[in-house]
């Protein structure tokens, strides 16, 4: 009985309910230009940073850990390119350069939160000045856009013979390795783990520094990755690339379904919470709602969505009195953690 | 138990590194490969001056970002226009003045199939792809204030020429101190393109023989910042004892600058012009610090680039150089090289006319 008021209680199933309403809605209101080829291609180009960043923190959020410097990786990663590329270095070089930079960012900030044990908001409202800072610096306030239409066709036009968008394409596949590496690896139970309760998995053997140092790194790679597609897709290298984005970003991951407490939340959730974000946002817009309204609605859903699983959690506590305690079994930690805990473990109830 | 991924990653970018270098290696794409990639212009339609504005047209008004006065007084213009002739006339736009969010905004209205769009862009390239999709559509674009990349757009309504403004408020100064003087201009950055641009064209202007009288002593920059520009108006003050005029071609600095003078001893005594907007200058022309400024009229901006809008889409203009067309009570108006169009001289405000306005 608790489980199935669970299971239809599920924050992922209300997600995957909106994202239906929203389509149907957008396509009745606006004649079915809203589930037009042409609007979902898009659609999918106005998201993708959002999307590609919020895999790998969706990892870092789950973990009890937060990484507010992705935009200003993306910032630096954007100003990089136009500073290489006008330096005459062949983009072929370049990409890969960046993405390293990218991840020796997310070093930074990982080595500063486990190796000085700081609390990982401080430091990386610090690093989110200081990569802007240091975009500024490399590009100052210039702007770089001669590059190759070969390169930022990727960002313009559709993969061939379909209304699907490169970046949208890299993102379904780096989706993929991210959700076994979350659900289906020893890894993953891990980065559980060390959100549900950092001591226990300590003297479990997890190897929590390591494990959260990679997610940092993780995350400053696939940021910079985000600052590429973004510089193509406007064909613009800018310092002030992306700036603000860090706060969509994180909160595409809560409304998803991700606890900003850690130990909790579904690679799924996230991509469904990014969807309905993105897809609210185009058809607002294609409706002609004012910009006003605009914020004023996704403000409110993200309310809801804090609101909503911690009200679902009370009433599933009140069914099940003696489930207390559940979020560490979650992580599947103990070897004894039995079937039931698995299947919980894969979202909030 | 997590050793394992660990070196896996390190594995999976290293490997990603020694693959870009293999590629590198092996020649690349550089910027001296590329160059020169792009010259695509698909004006090639004919125009027929003498066609009708359609009625029916659907024209979508994009500022940089929406609850700006400036760009509200020129959506004003849009809508007055629109309305005479019956033009759905829809301004939309983001809250923050980005060419990202401008780019969805661009990327809708060619959704909605939208006949025209009016935009002010945000980033003269990071707007230029969407731009060109929505072209493709058959959409026609018209930026207005500030430019999109040339073969993104079919024509650009621009406030006003170089000239216009930078002889304007030379001429502005003369009036004000009679011909005769020292003066200083208190300008934004050492490299902003629009200013230096002006500050060249007053040099010539200020070596013809009326002028003979005025000597400008020195050029200071303020940065556009508001504290800046107070202080460096307070050493051209001080720096200069016969200073007897200060031209500030750039809003904030002629804010910061006449709410110095006003505080000062030199509150009337110093003659201040430059470019500005109503609001920012209000109480300064009314307490006397200020006698007279330029800015050109955003109204008539919105207005003008409008009709420019309704003329591509009804086929009267195609964006060539020497086509004409009429906007309204505005009159008449002749397309100029690479496919702009000059509002104007720009208007001038004085205590008597300066309460008209509001941006």
């Amino acid at each position: 009985m608790a489980d199935r008021i669970r299971a239809v209680l599920r924050w992922e199933t209300a997600l995957v309910v909106l994202l239906v309403a929203v389509a149907v809605v957008g396509s009745v209101r606006t004649d079915g230009t809203f589930l037009s080829g042409g609007n979902l291609f898009y659609l999918g180009l106005d998201i993708a940073e959002i999307a590609l960043i919020a895999l790998p923190l969706t990892l870092v959020i789950a973990a009890a850990e937060i990484d507010l410097s992705v935009a200003s990786v993306l910032g630096l990663s954007s100003a990089l390119i136009g500073w290489l590329w006008t330096a005459g270095w062949p983009l072929e070089t370049i990409l890969p350069v960046v993405v390293l930079v990218g991840a020796a960012c997310g070093a930074l900030n990982g080595l500063l939160v486990t190796r000085l044990g700081l609390p990982s908001l401080a430091v990386t409202i610090g690093t989110m000045a200081l990569f802007r800072g240091l975009a500024l610096v490399v590009l100052g306030d210039t702007a770089v856009a001669d590059f190759p239409a070969s390169y930022t066709q990727f960002g313009t036009t559709p993969v061939p013979g379909t209304n699907l968008p490169y970046p949208i394409l890299l993102f379904a596949v780096l989706a993929v390795v991210f959700a076994v590496l979350l659900h289906a690896s020893s890894f993953g139970r891990a980065v559980f783990a060390v959100g549900a309760n950092e001591e226990a998995a300590r003297f479990s053997g997890v190897r929590v520094k390591r494990t959260k140092l990679v997610l940092f790194v993780l995350t400053g790679a696939v940021a910079a990755l985000a600052g590429i597609v973004y510089t193509f897709r406007f064909s613009s290298a800018r310092a002030d690339n992306g700036t603000g984005l860090e706060l969509a970003v994180v909160a595409a991951v809560l409304l998803g379904g991700v606890s900003i407490f850690g130990g909790r939340g579904t690679l799924g959730g996230v991509v469904a919470g990014v969807l309905l974000l993105g897809s609210l946002r185009n058809l607002l817009i294609l409706d002609d709602v004012s910009t006003e309204v605009l914020t004023v609605v996704t403000g409110l859903l993200l309310l809801v969505s804090v609101l909503v699983p911690a009200v679902g959690r009370r009433l599933g506590r009140r069914v099940d009195n003696s489930r207390l305690g559940r979020r560490v079994d979650n992580s599947r930690l103990g070897r004894r953690a039995g079937r039931r805990a698995a299947t919980s473990a894969a979202g909030p109830p | 138990m997590t050793a394992r991924p660990v070196r896996r990653i390190v594995a999976g970018l290293a490997l990603l590194l020694s693959g870009a270098v293999v590629l590198s290696a092996c020649g690349g794409t550089t910027r001296d490969s590329s160059a020169g990639a792009r010259n695509a212009d698909n004006t090639t339609a004919s125009a027929n001056p003498n066609a009708e504005l359609k009625k029916d047209l659907k024209i979508t008004f994009l500022p940089k970002q929406v609850n700006n006065p400036y760009f509200t007084t020129a959506q004003h213009g849009g809508e007055q226009a629109a309305q005479a002739f019956g033009w759905q006339f829809k301004a939309t736009g983001p809250s923050d003045a980005s060419a990202a969010s401008q780019v969805t905004y661009i990327n809708t209205a060619a959704q909605q199939r939208q006949d025209a769009l009016v935009l002010a862009a945000n980033d003269v390239n990071a707007v230029a792809p969407a731009l060109r999709t929505a072209r493709s559509q058959g959409m026609k674009v018209v930026t207005f204030d500030s430019d999109a990349a040339t073969d993104a757009r079919d024509v650009f309504v621009n406030q006003a020429s170089t000239q216009d403004i930078a002889v304007g408020q030379v001429k502005l100064l003369s009036e004000q101190l009679g011909g005769q003087g020292e003066f200083a201009i208190l300008s934004a950055t050492p490299n902003a393109t629009n200013q230096n641009a002006w500050i060249e064209v007053m040099k010539t202007e200020l070596a013809k023989p009326e002028y003979a009288g005025l000597k400008l002593v020195e050029t200071a920059y303020g940065n556009d910042d508001d504290q800046t520009s107070f202080q460096k108006t307070q050493g051209l003050l001080q720096a200069h004892p016969n200073l007897r005029g200060i031209i500030s071609p750039t809003t904030v600095g002629l804010a910061a600058a006449a709410r110095y003078l006003s505080s000062s001893e030199y509150k009337g005594k110093v003659a201040l012009t430059g470019l500005g907007t109503p609001n920012q200058l209000r109480k300064f022309v009314q307490d006397g610090t200020v006698t007279s400024f330029a800015l050109w009229d955003p109204n008539k901006l919105g207005y003008l680039a409008t009709y420019a809008a309704a003329a591509l889409a009804s086929g009267q203009i195609t964006g060539a150089s020497g086509e004409k067309f009429t906007a309204g009570e505005m009159g008449e108006y002749t397309v100029g090289e690479h496919g702009e169009v000059v509002l104007g001289p720009p208007t001038v405000f004085t205590r008597d006319n300066i309460d008209q306005f509001d941006f």
